[in-house]
């Protein structure tokens, strides 16, 4: 009986069903107090759908849910926050056309009556200070025009927030998708901070090491059901990589030489910015890596040399098509009420042409192609992209510019949020590309990535600021470069 | 950790023209306004008096009603196309039974808003379109509005009569007007806290539900503005007109959306500007006919000169807006 009441939340069986999906099969979970659990799994394994029920923002179609020994039938989101419980979702979900502070008042409603926008404002700009110093983010900058690193700081910080309602147990999935190293280091030790002070904390990440650092406990998902739960102790990567299946094999196949046989000049930029010579040059068959803090000017470069492809541009030099796969995919990348085969072929449509109509045929075939080269997981093509787990979803993107005429491919952070093993096979496939030709240009805020590049420019404020070479790339130099002090 | 420490993030420039390019576009309607102003002092200086403000800004005050109206709606991401017609039976009620029989008249226009409510609520839980819902009312309204008042007449209650020709000193009523009620609506919409859940509710609906709030209400409580602004619009027209006509809005549907985007809103999105709406139905009811009257514009052509006004002020604005990116 102790033990379940030191439990903040239990579920017991807990089951969901989205038509013939299953997207939960009986899962037995909890949460104890002072405890931060790692949920670890693919993408689709059903750890959003679990965090969804703990948040009350979805019902179970089967199993109990018991928040401190105490059974709840009618668990909503209201009930949740009544009880302390929230969760920062995946996809941002702050209000674009309202101010820091206003989206802080959303999620209080004891911010009201007179002068709660200067509580509201203090109010977020304490936690901010508190868990990002330096953040640079002022309570009524509006939330549409703040990079998206941005956003998720604010979110993260606002979960934190405490009003009238209490706060035991903060779900984070994915909260550092969007976070350089810095900010995501910031974040993860004020978790550490809030656990060590009887906070629970649910972490769920596809960085795995930020999972084994600072779980207590670790819980691994895999096809809508816990196949693995233990002390965060006696797992390490290889273990976990393996309990989440499949994708073992491919371990560090990254490190293997690749032979480049440099090909044409391809793109030749300089950023806006940029005051002394360096500028950012890619061959055919090259893959090219841009580093640095998130948000110093490697997106505005990928940008300018988007639209240099259809219109010149100073200091900016393109010889081929150019296709882009976006980084923020709710916003830039998914035509929301398209199916998964238009938002392939979307790029595509001259070939798709038959007279002056769009083939219905030939976009199926494509569609068709991709679904089996990229591994697309859905029964099928005509489905809306919406079915799709959010990894899925991105290689949806994948097929789109790699299923065009582009022989130049920009990558704006695109591994946002996608699960381990879809990174692999995505990585197999870009350099399998290059081989045969194609330029990459990525920009990455996960340094482990840049392994896959033949050469790495690194970014900071607006401006190139190192050029490494495949052998002298390390995370120290990168680190360095990014930090350093220079012009 | 600590040594990276002192890497700052430095000032994004991005936002910092985001910001200008915000403000920029937030003056935009003031400009235009101002704009057409000049025009017309330069046109027929004598114009920029008081006689000549009240005069020709005779109906601006019914056509900033609906502009507020019809952006309550376009705060939740919804479009009325039944403004107009609301506006006309609202008209009709206030030239007939308001003035025979007040508290019929009052309950029939209370119970009016109601309907607004109730269409809010459909639309919601139903999830219809907007527009389909709401272009069905409009032949509702216009049906009722001939129904009670088949043709031309009725007069208007003698204390509509009275609010509506109050001359106060120095500043002309209508102007008086405009500010009051751009002042009361940017409080109520801009400033309160559950102002803030309204917009919210057009900018993500999705985060408001998970945050614990209620969309059904949200949108119940925009549609029974709209109506609340639309009565009060058809009421100060009848003041003006004195007496009423079933056909008397049906141009306020068109030239309320045109209002609330030329004031800066968006049609979706949960970006409106209350000041802004008010400040686009001046320009477009001063622009509609003093300005083209003295320009010997014929009136067969000022519908045209509105619409180009329009194109202007939006070019300027996708202009501003591309700058930002």
């Amino acid at each position: 009986m102790l033990q379940a009441i030191a439990d903040i939340v239990r579920l017991d069986g807990a089951e969901k069903h989205f038509g013939a999906v299953r997207a939960l099969n009986g899962v037995d979970f909890h949460v104890g107090a002072g405890e931060c659990v790692g949920l670890v799994g693919h993408n689709g394994a059903g750890k959003s759908t679990l965090m969804h029920m703990v948040a009350g923002t979805l019902r179970p179609d089967g199993g109990q849910i018991a928040v401190r020994g105490n059974q709840e039938a009618s668990y909503s989101v209201a009930r949740a926050l009544e009880l302390g419980i929230r969760c920062v979702f995946q996809e941002l979900s702050l209000c674009p056309n309202l101010s820091v502070a206003e989206n802080t008042r959303i999620n209080h409603p004891s911010l009201a009556g007179l002068g709660w926008r200067r509580k509201a404002a203090d109010l977020i700009r304490a936690k901010l200070d508190e868990i990002f110093p330096d953040h640079g983010i002022a309570a009524d900058d509006i939330a549409g025009d703040l990079s998206i690193g941005r956003r998720q700081m604010v979110e993260v910080a606002r979960a934190f927030t405490l009003t009238r309602e209490p706060l035991h147990l903060v779900i984070l999935d994915e909260p550092t998708s969007s976070l350089d190293a810095h900010t995501a280091g910031q974040l993860l030790s004020f978790v550490r901070r809030f656990v060590a002070a009887g906070g629970s904390c649910i972490l769920i990440s596809h960085v795995l090491g930020e999972v084994l650092q600072n779980a207590d406990r670790i819980v691994v998902m895999r096809d809508g059901k816990v196949v693995t739960a233990d002390a965060a102790g006696a797992f390490d990567r290889d273990k976990l990589v393996a309990a989440m299946g499949g994708a073992g094999e491919h371990q560090k196949a990254t490190a293997e030489t690749r032979k480049v046989a440099v090909g044409a000049l391809r793109v030749r930029a300089r950023p806006a910015r940029q005051q002394d010579g360096k500028e950012l040059a890619a061959r055919a068959g090259e893959i090219i890596g841009l580093a640095g803090l998130a948000g110093h000017g490697q997106t505005d470069l990928l940008l300018a040399i988007f639209s240099a492809a259809s219109r010149p541009k100073a200091g900016v030099e393109v010889t081929a098509p150019v296709a882009l796969v976006a980084g923020d995919r709710q916003a830039d990348g998914i035509f929301a009420q398209w199916s998964i085969a238009q938002n392939i072929g979307i790029r595509s449509l001259q070939r798709l042409r038959d007279g002056l109509l769009i083939s219905p045929q030939r976009e199926a075939e494509l569609a068709e192609f991709w679904k089996k080269k990229i591994g697309i997981r859905t029964p099928d093509m005509n489905n809306n992209i919406y079915s799709l787990s959010g990894g899925n979803q991105q290689k949806a993107l994948f097929a789109r510019a790699l299923g065009s005429d582009a022989e130049i491919v920009l990558m704006d952070d695109p591994m946002r949020g996608v699960d381990i093993g879809t990174k692999l096979e995505v990585y197999d496939l870009l350099r399998e590309e290059a081989a045969k030709g194609r330029t990459f240009l990525w920009y990455t805020t996960e340094t482990e990535e840049l392994d896959n590049c033949d050469h790495v420019y690194v970014f900071k404020n607006g401006r190139i600021v190192a050029n490494l070479g495949r052998d002298e790339l390390t995370e120290e130099k990168i680190i360095q470069s990014s930090f350093g002090d220079t012009v | 950790m600590t040594a990276l420490a002192p890497g700052t993030l430095p000032k994004s420039s991005p936002r910092g023209n985001a910001a200008r390019a915000r403000m920029l576009r937030s003056l935009l309607p003031a400009l235009s306004l101002a704009l057409v102003l000049m025009a017309i002092a330069w046109l027929n200086p004598r114009a920029i008096s008081y006689f000549g403000f009240n005069l020709m800004l005779n109906l601006a005050i019914p056509i900033a009603l609906a502009t507020i109206a019809q952006m309550f709606v376009i705060a939740g991401n919804e479009l009325d196309l039944s403004i107009g017609t609301f506006v006309g039976f609202v008209g009709c009620v206030t030239a007939t039974w308001l003035r025979d029989a007040p508290l019929i008249g009052v309950a029939v226009l209370l119970g009016s808003i109601g309907v607004y409510a109730l269409l809010g609520a459909l639309i919601h839980l139903r999830n219809l379109p907007s527009i389909v819902v709401t272009l069905g009312m409009s032949f509702v309204w216009q049906g009722l509005a001939i129904l009670i008042l088949p043709k031309p007449g009725g007069k208007a209650p003698d204390w509509l009569l009275a609010i509506m020709s109050f001359k106060p000193p120095y500043i002309p009523f209508p102007i008086l007007a405009a500010l009051l009620i751009a002042a009361i609506v940017h409080f109520g919409l801009m400033r309160t806290s559950y102002g803030v859940i309204l917009r919210g509710s057009g900018g993500n609906a999705a985060a408001l539900r998970r945050a614990g709030w209620s969309l059904l209400k949200t949108k119940i409580v925009l549609f029974a503005l709209t109506g609340l602004f639309g009565v009060l619009s058809g009421m100060a027209l009848i003041g003006i007109t004195t007496s009423a006509d079933a056909n008397i809005g049906n141009g306020y549907t068109l030239l309320s959306i045109a209002g609330v985007i030329l004031g800066g809103g968006e049609f979706v999105g949960g970006r409106v500007s209350p000041i802004g709406a008010v400040i686009g139905a001046l320009t477009l009811a001063l622009a509609a006919s003093p300005l083209l009257t003295f320009m010997h514009i014929p009136p067969d052509w000022q519908v045209a000169a509105n619409g180009a006004i329009l194109i202007i002020v939006l070019a300027a604005r996708v202009l501003i807006s591309r700058r930002e990116r």
